[in-house]
């Protein structure tokens, strides 16, 4: 999809290249390309109209760079639009008090009594045992549900079969973690619709009897266009403190994230990337923003590439290059096996800045150039395979002699080698995850290698300082208030 | 608004970064015997109810969409009518895309729309006669209830991703069944989630249907195997296997479910004769990914669209009807075992544009 929006937006963008500033009439197609692929990442529609006046507001007037397509610049500058959206981070799980609770809430079977024993696990990392309460007393089995994953990791589970009152178990539940000393209480409602007025009463009460500190919405990142109304209304009744994706580890893009974003305010604290409870990652707004634009198709070609290269191989690759001893040799068994369907091309066209290397890689048929890069490794020594550095301009003309190919392929190929090592250092290991953020990386540094000027703003996905924290937290304080005057307003207009 | 940053506010921190692959254990040994579910009190309802339940749920839950649409839709014609133009065309795309209905089917309605109707007024009528055949037109299915085996008993694979509703939408189809007086066998095949075969079997007791149990981590396979030869030997008149929730991209996982039928059909050749495809209402445009790699690997013959009570837009399931050769075949309308209706098109196109629209 990424592919695709990148490809639409080259032809779209064709006749801009190198020239004056970015406007809204030359740009109109390009955007449209933009807003396409957010709804069909399930950003909910409302927000993608904002969220486009905004890009467009980032991008008016930019100066079209002769560095870079201007594809890849509006696909820079949305995706730092996106990423500043979705941001700041903030992975904190407060447990100032003498007792912290914390309360999960959601729709029916979005992950919250797994992402309890998630935050357990990774409290207990921290040397705090949790106290997990099952207040969901509604779905069959849900209570043996919680205890199989509380015994699974060794916590504490309270559970009274008996009580029918969710208020009266939590208010137990804290009591229970009180006397037994267990800093943190997580507290495991039941799914519930937003609209079911009954429930959501059921759930205002337990905030308001209960007053946990910490309030999750627990997200499934499959949602659709819904997302706005269910955040929303979780958060007009709970008052959201941060918010969990899960169902990340699939190919969906999660641009209901996005929305729900932008209808609580609130930060955006992990993501849940599968069923085990280890599968839970700190949210980063730069990996989210990739996939929303479609890095689904990213991470599938990696591990489509990965597929390509053994376990064994692997390994050998991974001490190889941790030991910085990968040479030319490797790279031409490796190369080889990308001169196979279209892998090299997909993820040369999935990384924006790649362009030139794209290019060299020929259009259509890449098999063919990846036969006269092996063509032309084979007429080098041993020892020039080995240490790429001594190649100096006679062994040059006698290699592409050799290969029968021009002494300056036998340059680019070389610099191919040094940019592809990173590359394969990355897909050598680590999670699906880790493989995105580190082609992001390399994506970023072929943008700002491109030229693109001082970039305004870098960073959001820094941990924020205190200063920063009290300034941000102002910010959404003020936006809270204004929030709800403008649904006083709204309640006041329609009456 | 709100495209700024907002704060955390937190003061203690603690983040942990985790990698980490989804596989379920895969096979297991084999499993401890069959347990037979206690039958407890299901009591059998009047049929009478039941039809005029169904049909007032149905609608009663589509009324939620209905009225997304149809006040949007109302604002947007007036009541006068309105002229067809740029503006008219967004305002209503907005509203199409917003029942998750997705950008191809939107256009295809707008567009509709704007070949009829460009540069003139128009009025309701028109436009939910439009929009109605074209939405029947994409849907295109009759009603698709079970089909039944010729002989012996019927088996149904139940699968879809996490979370989605697959065992609440077996205990649905179990209670619709034996109301029919029908035998029914369950398997509790999902042997990976906490607490999944307890869940199966509290919902087996309470309606009254054998269940066959593997043990948590077993092997999925073996206890199909079970399910479908106790229901053979029992003379029961259907058979359901869950199955644990797992996303189409798990290449293994799915590979799991061909190995779930491939076992069945020791048993009984023709097996599986239903395989259900839960999919969650509330689910986008990834429900087209979820129907396109279930089909691929478990066969799916229906589809089950749960919760739609839940969301206001029901709209995924034109999508995913333009996209694949899958009826929908119920749709779910809570948590209860009677919430539960067949799928109709009609009902489902009415309630979208119900004929007293806009005539207050
Ligand atoms: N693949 C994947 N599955 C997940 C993830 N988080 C939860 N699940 C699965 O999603 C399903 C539903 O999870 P639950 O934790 O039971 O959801 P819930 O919100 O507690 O559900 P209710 O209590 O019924 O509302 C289970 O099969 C979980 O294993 C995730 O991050 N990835
Ligand atoms: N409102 C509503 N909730 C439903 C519906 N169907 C299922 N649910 C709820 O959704 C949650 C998940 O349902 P399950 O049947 O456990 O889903 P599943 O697909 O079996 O989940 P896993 O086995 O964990 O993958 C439960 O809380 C159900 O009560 C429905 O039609 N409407
Ligand atoms: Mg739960
Ligand atoms: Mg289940």
């Amino acid at each position: 999809m990424f592919d695709s929006l990148q490809k639409g937006l080259q032809s779209a963008f064709k006749s801009l290249r190198g020239k004056g500033k970015l406007t809204e009439a030359n740009m109109r197609g390009g955007l449209e390309m933009v807003e396409q692929s957010l709804l069909e990442a399930d950003v909910s529609y409302q927000v993608v109209q904002e969220f486009m006046g905004t890009v467009t507001e980032h991008a008016l007037g930019e100066k079209v760079l002769l560095s870079l397509n201007p594809d890849e610049q509006l696909v820079g500058i949305v995706n730092q639009t996106l990423i500043e959206t979705l941001g700041p981070v903030d992975n904190s799980l407060p447990t100032g008090q003498d007792v912290n609770i914390y309360m999960m809430c959601g729709l029916q079977g979005s992950g919250k009594t797994t992402t309890c024993g998630k935050l357990a696990r990774l409290l207990k990392k921290e040397g705090i045992t949790p106290l997990l309460c099952a207040a969901d007393l509604q779905r069959p089995a849900a209570i043996d549900q919680l205890h199989v994953i509380g015994d699974s990791l060794g916590v504490p589970v309270y559970s009274d079969r008996e009580n029918k009152d969710p208020v009266q178990v939590c208010n137990d539940a804290v009591k229970k973690a009180r006397a037994d000393g267990n800093k943190v209480v997580i507290l495991d409602t039941a799914g519930r619709l937003a609209i079911d007025e009954e429930l959501m009463q059921q759930l205002k009460n337990i905030d308001r009897k209960v007053q946990p500190h910490q309030v999750f919405l627990v997200v499934d990142g499959m949602t659709g266009q819904d997302a706005v109304n269910s955040a929303s209304a979780f958060n007009d009744a709970l008052e959201l403190d941060g918010v969990i994706m899960t169902k990340l580890d699939g190919d969906a893009r999660g641009g209901a994230l996005l929305s729900v974003k932008n209808v609580t305010g609130v930060p955006i604290k992990f993501i849940g990337t599968g069923e085990q409870l280890e599968s839970l990652e700190p949210f980063r707004p730069e990996g989210m923003s990739s996939r929303i634009l479609g890095m689904g198709d990213m991470v599938a070609a990696v591990e489509a590439a990965q597929e390509l290269v053994s376990k064994e191989e692997q390994e050998k690759l991974e001490q190889q290059l941790a030991k910085g001893d990968f040479d030319l040799n490797d790279f031409r068994n490796h190369m080889q096996k990308f001169a196979n369907p279209g892998i090299m091309m997909k993820m040369m066209s999935l990384i924006p800045g790649m362009g030139q290397m794209r290019e060299l890689m020929g259009n259509e048929d890449h098999t063919g150039e990846i036969r006269r890069m092996v063509g032309i490794i084979d007429s080098m020594t041993a020892k020039e395979r080995k240490t790429p550095k001594v190649i100096d301009q006679s062994r040059r003309s006698r290699i592409a002699t050799g290969a029968g190919v021009a002494p300056q392929q036998v340059n680019e190929l070389i610099k191919q080698f040094e940019q592809m090592k990173p590359m394969l250092t990355g897909m050598a290991g680590g999670s699906a995850n880790d493989k995105m953020e580190m082609l992001n990386k390399m994506k970023e540094q072929a943008m700002s290698g491109g030229k693109m000027g001082p970039r305004e703003k870098k960073g959001t996905g820094a941990r924020l300082s205190a200063a920063e924290k009290k300034k941000a937290k102002k910010l959404r304080e003020k936006d809270r208030k204004k929030r709800l005057k403008e649904k006083r307003d709204e309640k006041r207009s329609s009456k | 608004m709100a495209w700024n940053l907002f704060g955390g506010k937190k003061k203690n921190e603690l983040a942990e970064t985790s990698e980490s692959d989804s596989s379920n254990p895969e096979d297991g040994e084999s499993d401890s015997p069959a347990g037979d579910g206690g039958s407890s009190d299901a009591s059998p309802a009047d049929p009478t109810a039941e039809k005029k339940g169904f049909f007032g749920r149905f609608k009663q839950a589509l009324v939620k969409t209905y009225s997304v649409l149809n006040t949007d839709v109302r604002d947007l014609l007036k009541n006068e009518g309105r002229l067809v133009d740029d503006d008219f065309l967004k305002e209503l795309f907005a509203i199409l895309i917003k029942t998750d209905m997705g950008a191809g089917p939107a256009s295809k309605i707008r567009d509709e729309i704007k070949s009829q109707f460009r540069g003139r007024k128009v009025y309701m009528a028109d436009f939910i006669a439009t929009a109605k055949t074209t939405i029947r037109e994409i849907m295109d299915q009759p009603e698709r209830p079970i089909e039944y085996a010729e002989s012996g008993p019927t088996i149904v694979m139940v699968c879809g991703v996490n979370g989605a509703g697959k065992t609440t939408s077996i205990a649905k189809l179990t209670n619709m069944f034996i109301k029919d007086g029908k035998k029914v066998v369950l398997g509790a095949g999902d042997t990976f989630r906490a607490a999944a075969v307890e869940q199966l079997n509290v919902w087996a007791n309470r309606l009254g249907a054998e269940i066959v149990m593997g043990s948590q981590g077993g092997d999925p396979a073996s206890v199909s195997y079970r399910a479908v030869e106790a229901a053979v030997k029992s003379n029961a008149d259907i058979c359901i296997v869950d199955t644990a929730g797992r996303l189409q991209t798990q290449t293994n996982l799915m590979d799991q479910l061909s190995k779930i039928r491939n076992v069945m059909q020791k048993v009984v050749p023709e097996a599986p004769h239903e395989v259900l495809l839960v999919l969650d209402a509330t689910a986008g445009q990834n429900a087209i990914s979820q129907a396109k790699g279930f089909s691929a690997a478990a066969g799916c013959t229906g589809i089950v669209l749960a919760k739609l009570d839940g969301t206001a837009k029901g709209g995924v399931a034109i999508p995913i009807r333009q996209e694949f050769d899958l009826p929908v075949k119920y749709i779910g309308l809570g948590e209860k075992e009677d919430d539960i209706a067949l799928f109709n098109v009609d009902t489902y196109v009415d309630a979208l544009f119900p004929e007293s629209f806009g005539q207050e």
